[in-house]
């Protein structure tokens, strides 16, 4: 099997006929995660335990009982969750050295799958940014900077140092595992979303980037930035990979108060030939201030694609969707302050050596443990909480989250079935150009198309759809009903095979991979 | 000089008594080694979240019926945040907007000047009732200039009692409370010992002359006993008249009860006022609980809790009990009061009225005036009392046959105290304090009395 090659189709079909073992699929990737390290999507490698696991998974293949798809398919984790035995960081230095005596519920889940862990991937500090280049291990870089697409149309100059300095980000804040799947260093990878932190750097890395709708999947064990919005994500190289995942993750747990008691079914995803009886939604407030025409002009092609296929296409509108930002940024740095207040040296993680009282020890640890990003979200976040200013800012906040919840309510009740927006403003920026603003800047432009939908609760998935003018990937998203997965999928899926997608070029992949399977042109493989 | 009033109101905090904590598994149990009931949630272990205990809630619906409240059927959690060692979240669940229960009762029984004949009664109301988390505990050790920090504690289910500012004096502060502890150990929700620190109370307490405004109130934590609760209140009611009647002001401030010095002295300032940043818990959906009519049909019934079920199951309360015994054995009130005031003593009494012929109304001066009172003198419980209810039934039963006289009786009951395994009858043999019924003798007796009288 090529490490292309998708989990249900191909991938899962390979290991159980044994034409290749969960040990080679393993080394594979540990090869290819060596020797793209400069990509800096993990942050821990596991390789040891990954082996293992690896042939145990084997040992099961051999006695014809393999626990399911999943079973010794090669994944990465976030390295927002918890992993029993593996440090568990945040890409922050209040967590180094953090070794969780529990895995989260998802991590559970994966494992209990068959699936091989293969280390933690790379993120902000704290899931807070969208770039994934403002971690204490440094930032990740987008494999699609060292892409035979992008080179062949970036402006040559003279020599190859200026390719170090042009490289692009991956967006963020899962930006790690996005690097990891587009890197084909791993089959999936889980992120987590919370304002658009899967599906931001699935739409630069050229992924599929899925933002469940929140209460299916199991929080316990993500170390939490917003707990009424956070979600895990799942990235894949197709769509019909991420219904897999989907599978195996969502259902409840009665260690989340948060998830919802209905029986979940696992699906698999149906493929559409007939969209006619489709609603397809064109929200106008997304054609936001600072959105490339490159990719207005794509999302318009996208209806058109619908349209043509014979869907309905209607214009809609989310009239409060531009008050988005303002709102969500009250409710995260208020939850951000609550949930960081844990960090104060004294349980687990960093402890500052500074002993004078306990108060100074706590300022000192948390000076030292936090970068600004945070410590600058948890003063904000105070301040909002601050009771002469609650009702101001807090409850204000809660009700403008209940109009933009509702916006989306009375949309889907007029009939539309999904909808149809693009994941970001452009396409993947040069991290010397990105990092010129700030955290606060750029999170507040780059997450104004996608936290809607956290605001909501609802599913949502970027979707790659075509390369921009200087050869990096642009994807489009779908905003589903509650706990409508399946539909949402589906209509991903029929999207995805329109498309047609190119598989990104990488020289580092095609020395690792020797593909017993042809390589084919699409990343969808249907 | 015009005349004060003070007016004085509660917080408790009672422990519930249950196996696990309020929002994780681990265990409730007092004096365990240190940090060996700490669940990962109750460490504040990054990504850990809180569930909700049933029978927690159980204790805090049967709470607030007991004590009349309204009983909320949507209430929601609330974090509270400040940084302290034992609160290793940074924040306690609590209940801040809209609490479990509201709006109740608590009557109360008082003798008027010290008099056991005269009871009165009073009640003050319930402002609120609402669950929350308990705090670990820090211990400073000074010498070493260190914090230790054991979070046993941490997570386990508290209900904190309002008791609005009826109350006017330490005496009723005492007896609402004592009868609060008898309600809590009657419904099993909480043991309610304060030595085990299951009970907690601070006092809120404010002084003010009649048409006026109420004064600046002052709250007095560390009270470790109900007998030390009325010594505070009392002295900081005095301490704020003197204090007010010199021409000073009463500060709003929070003061210790100081047991040794029998006084309130300033706790260390704790940095001005706080705020609390009070924030929904997001973690914990609203509460629901439900009640005969408003139970959906096909719920599992082990996903929630029915208001009405947990009604009709409640025993009987204290009150309820005091009459039954006024009733069925024709003792007084105050008699019934002092019965149920002892841990067993009602039991006690119940059980010698099953075994002797005596009229309860005989048998209950023996336990109020001589069971009590050596227990007393002797700092034991009725479960450690050497004269079982079978030995004093015994002895009363000879008294009410009239082979001893009461005289004799007294005598028999110090013997039987000594606790050596002798019966009545023994004693009493050992003793000759059998009464003579035989005339005869009697005349013999008497004879020889007058005839030695004469010899001298």
């Amino acid at each position: 099997a090529a490490l292309k090659d998708g989990l249900r189709s191909q991938v899962s079909a390979a290991l159980k006929e044994g034409r290749v073992t969960p040990t080679e699929l393993c080394q594979r990737c540990l090869a290819l995660i060596k020797s793209t390290k400069f990509l800096n999507a993990y942050i821990t490698v596991a390789e040891e335990t990954a082996l293992k696991q690896a042939e145990e998974s084997e040992e099961r293949y051999k006695r014809g009982q393999p626990l399911g798809i999943l079973d010794g398919i090669p994944i990465a984790v976030k390295d927002n969750f918890n992993t029993a035995g593996i440090e568990t960081t945040c890409a922050s230095n209040m967590l180094k050295g953090y070794i969780s005596p529990y895995n989260a519920t998802v991590v559970q889940k994966l494992l209990d799958h068959g699936a091989v862990l293969l280390g933690k991937t790379n993120l902000d500090e704290f899931a807070m940014g969208s770039g994934s280049t403002d971690g204490v291990f440094g930032p990740v870089r987008n494999p699609w900077s060292y892409s035979k697409q992008y080179k062949e149309k970036s402006v040559p100059r003279s020599h190859s140092a200026d390719a170090e300095s042009k490289w692009v980000i991956t967006g963020g804040s899962s930006g790690g595992s996005a690097a990891a799947v587009s890197s084909f260093t791993c089959f999936a990878a889980l992120g987590s979303d919370t304002g658009g932190s899967t599906r931001n750097p699935a739409a630069h890395c050229g992924v599929v980037g899925l933002k469940p709708t929140y209460g299916l999947i199991s929080r316990h064990g993500l170390i939490p930035l917003v707990n009424s919005m956070d979600v895990p994500g799942i990235l894949t190289r197709c769509v019909d990979d991420a219904a897999v995942l989907l599978g195996s993750l969502a259902g409840h747990d009665p260690k989340d108060s948060t998830t919802i008691q209905d029986d979940f079914k696992p699906f698999e995803l149906p493929s559409l030939t007939d969209v006619s009886k489709l609603s397809i939604g064109i929200p106008k407030e997304y054609h936001a201030p600072g959105l490339s025409s490159e990719i207005l002009a794509l999302w318009s092609k996208a209806a058109d694609l619908f349209k043509n296929a014979g869907a309905k296409v209607v214009e809609v509108s989310l009239p409060h969707t531009p008050y988005s930002i303002v709102c969500y940024h009250v409710l995260c740095t208020a939850e951000v302050a609550s949930n960081m207040a844990r960090f104060d040296g004294l349980e687990y993680g960093h402890r500052s050596a500074m002993k004078d009282s306990t108060e100074s020890m706590y300022a000192a640890t948390r000076r030292e443990g936090f970068n600004d990003v945070v410590r600058g979200r948890i003063l904000s976040g105070n301040y909002f909480l601050l009771k002469q200013n609650y009702e101001k800012y807090f409850v204000k906040a809660q009700k403008v989250r209940r109009l933009i919840a509702n916006d989306f309510v009375k949309v889907f009740r007029s009939g539309v079935d999904v909808l149809l927006t693009p994941t970001t403003l452009s396409d993947a920026a040069p991290y010397m150009e990105f990092i010129q603003e700030d955290n606060r800047t750029r999170s507040a432009q780059d997450d104004i198309l996608t936290q809607a939908a956290n605001m909501a609760g609802l599913p949502a998935i970027n979707v790659p759809t075509a390369l921009s003018e200087r050869g990096l990937p642009v994807g489009l998203q779908f905003i589903g009903r509650s706990f409508q997965e399946k539909q949402l999928l589906t209509v991903a899926k029929w999207f995805e095979k329109q498309v047609q997608f190119p598989v990104i070029q990488l020289e580092e992949v095609k020395k690792h991979d020797n593909g017993a399977f042809q390589h084919q042109k699409s990343a969808s493989f249907s | 000089l015009a005349p004060w009033i003070p007016v004085v109101g509660l917080e408790i905090h009672a422990q519930i008594s249950s196996n696990s904590k309020l929002f994780s598994g681990s265990q409730v149990q007092f004096a365990a080694p240190p940090n060996s009931l700490v669940s990962f949630f109750d460490a504040s272990l990054p990504g850990t979240l809180p569930v909700l205990n049933r029978r927690c809630v159980e204790a805090a619906v049967m709470t607030g019926l007991a004590l009349n409240c309204s009983i909320n059927k949507k209430s929601l959690f609330d974090r509270k945040h400040y940084f302290y060692a034992d609160l290793p979240a940074g924040y306690q669940i609590t209940q801040q907007r809209v609490p479990i229960a509201v709006n109740g009762s608590l009557s109360y029984s008082l003798c008027i000047d010290n008099k056991m004949s005269q009871m009165v009664t009073k009640t003050v109301r319930i402002k609120q009732i609402q669950l929350e988390q308990d705090s670990g505990k820090s211990l400073h050790d000074d010498t070493r200039c260190q914090t230790l920090v054991d979070l046993n504690r941490a997570g386990v289910g508290l209900m904190e009692v309002v008791m609005e500012p009826d109350m006017c004096c330490g005496e009723e502060a005492a007896a609402a409370v004592r009868e609060l502890q008898l309600i809590l150990q009657t419904l099993g929700s909480s043991q309610a010992v304060m030595a085990e620190g299951q009970l907690r109370v601070d006092a809120n307490v404010s002084v003010h002359h009649p048409g006026e405004p109420y004064g600046v109130r002052t709250e007095v934590k560390n009270i470790n006993s109900i007998r030390f609760l009325a010594k505070a209140v009392d002295y900081e009611i005095q301490r704020q008249i003197e204090e007010l009647e010199n021409g000073g002001t009463i500060l709003n401030e929070t003061r210790a009860f100081d047991s040794r010095l029998g006084c309130t002295v300033p706790m260390r300032d704790k940095e001005g006022k706080q705020d609390y940043r009070f924030m929904p818990e997001p973690n914990l959906p609203p509460l629901i609980l439900y009640d005969a009519k408003s139970l959906p049909a096909n719920i599992n019934h082990q996903q929630v809790i029915n208001i009405d079920w947990i009604h009709e199951r409640l025993p009987d309360l204290p009150s309820v009990k005091r009459e039954k015994l006024v009733e069925q054995y024709g003792i007084l009130p105050e008699h019934s009061f002092t019965l149920l005031n002892e841990d067993g003593l009602a039991e006690f009494f119940e059980s010698v009225v099953k075994q002797t012929q005596m009229k309860p109304k005989k048998v209950i001066g023996w336990i109020l005036n001589d069971l009590l009172s050596y227990l007393k003198q002797h700092s034991l419980t009725v479960k450690e009392s050497p004269v079982t209810s079978f030995l004093l039934a015994d002895l009363l039963n000879l008294l009410e046959k009239k082979e001893i006289s009461s005289t004799a009786a007294k005598r028999v009951f110090a013997e039987l105290w000594k606790g050596e395994g002798k019966t009545p009858l023994e004693i009493v043999k050992e003793q000759k304090l059998e009464l003579l019924q035989d005339q005869k003798e009697l005349e013999q007796i008497c004879q020889a009395v007058i005839d030695g009288q004469e010899n001298e």
